[in-house]
């Protein structure tokens, strides 16, 4: 009886102690807080070149998360990308001139989206895009005008 | 003539153990189709698969919990050393926590399983068998699918995924020792950064799934090699040896196939 009740504590100490380290690996280590479904809304907005943005890109304001990329597309008709995003409910008095831009944290680091607030009375709502867009810089292109501009100033 | 003869008896040789190998499988896959239906019994014997949980889990907790700390630590320190050179060590907690969480974590542990509580098993039930054990159990009415084998498979069967759980997360904890301890990154930026980059569904979901195939695949070979085996003690032993090689092989051939799935 008394080997049994050990064997029992043992495997109780056993499960609980996985018990603790899911919720460790959770907490700590994953983003298990952000996935669970904040309200939001969404917007959209069509740009040039998305360069390396992917799907779950964080949507920031000021450099605070706000929101994620949902899903990003060709547009049909004008052969942009349009890239749509939830921004949660709580961020929801941005003015309908709000611009969206393609930036990347740090040298290295994964591209998002920078939204810059606007001034205009109206505020956008579920579905509204985005008219003022700025593409991700490239690279190439970059390298490209500095080369023409260094050519004509010689 | 002579030559004919002697190349007709290594095709016989290629022929006979192609078809041991199929005749195994043949009787693998009716051990499996036997043993699931009985496998909710060992719900019905709770103490039973205690039993089970503490000899697979809790003794397996030493090894996996050491070697959990060291792979960590030995992952984050050469992981810094090659992060260092481009300024970014504080990446260090994300590579460590990735790398265990898709591949190591599920993988090692698994190898890990199978050599200490896999090849006991087979040990156990093969010895079993030998000692006509089993046949003394049927005589008295007592089946042992319900009575011996089920509450085993469970018992590996949940113990392998708790058991990477534990790894990971012991992993991760000499991973920050050795990172935030000993080689002074930033505490803040490297939970930052891990957090940032490691997905819940993608990442830690993915690898649990991995350590569910592996514990179905570890427990199902072990169980079969011990029923399987040669009811001599060579017999037993040369089981256990196969044992710990299949489901070795097995595993790091199932990670592959799972990770080319998951991740593409």
């Amino acid at each position: 009886m008394k080997r049994q009740l050990m064997v029992e504590i043992w495997v109780g100490a056993f499960v609980l102690m996985t018990l603790v380290s899911l919720a460790v690996i959770a907490l700590q280590v994953s983003n298990f807080n952000s996935w669970k479904d904040k309200s939001s809304y969404q917007i959209t907005g069509l740009f040039d070149n998305i360069g390396g943005l992917k799907v779950r890109a964080p949507v920031k304001i000021s450099g605070v998360v706000v929101g994620r990329v949902t899903g990003i597309e060709v547009d049909a008709r004008t052969y942009q990308a349009r890239v749509t995003m939830d921004v949660y409910s709580e961020f929801d008095e941005l003015s309908i001139d709000t611009s969206g831009s393609i930036l990347t944290s740090g040298l290295l680091g994964d591209q998002y989206i920078g939204l810059v607030i606007g001034s205009d009375e109206e505020l956008l709502a579920d579905g509204s895009q985005l008219d003022l867009t700025q593409s991700a810089l490239v690279l190439e292109d970059l390298i490209g005008q500095f080369l023409v501009k260094f050519s004509e100033s010689k | 003539m002579n030559i004919m003869n002697a190349l007709l008896i290594r095709v016989a040789g290629l022929g006979a153990s192609s078809l041991g190998v199929l005749a195994s499988i043949g009787r693998l896959g009716l051990f499996l189709a036997s043993l699931i239906p009985a496998i909710p019994y060992s719900f019905y014997r709770f103490e039973l698969l205690v039993k089970q949980l503490y000899v697979a889990g809790v003794l397996s907790l030493p090894i996996i919990l050491t070697a959990g700390l060291f792979v960590g630590m030995v992952l984050t320190l050469q992981g810094y050393y090659v992060l260092v050179d481009y300024n970014s060590e504080e990446a260090v907690g994300t590579m460590t926590a990735l790398s265990l969480l898709r591949e190591l974590g599920p993988v090692v542990t698994a190898l890990l399983f199978a050599g200490r509580a896999g090849s006991a098993l087979t040990a156990e039930i093969g010895l079993m068998r030998s000692t006509e054990q089993l046949s003394a159990l049927e005589m008295m009415a007592v089946d042992p699918l319900k009575f011996i084998f089920a509450p085993r498979f469970s018992a590996a069967f949940i113990a392998l995924p708790m058991l990477t759980l534990l790894f990971i997360a012991m992993a991760i904890l000499g991973g920050y020792l050795v990172a935030v301890g000993w080689l002074g990154v930033d505490e803040g930026s490297f939970w930052a950064q891990m957090q940032s980059s490691v997905d819940w569904r993608e990442d830690v979901m993915n690898g649990m799934i991995k350590s569910v195939a592996f514990a179905f695949l570890i427990a199902t070979i072990a169980l079969f090699q011990g029923h399987d085996a040669m009811p001599t003690s060579e017999g037993v032993s040369s089981a256990t040896t196969r044992t710990v090689v299949h489901s070795s092989l097995g595993v790091l051939a199932l990670d592959f196939i799972l990770t080319a799935m998951m991740f593409s």
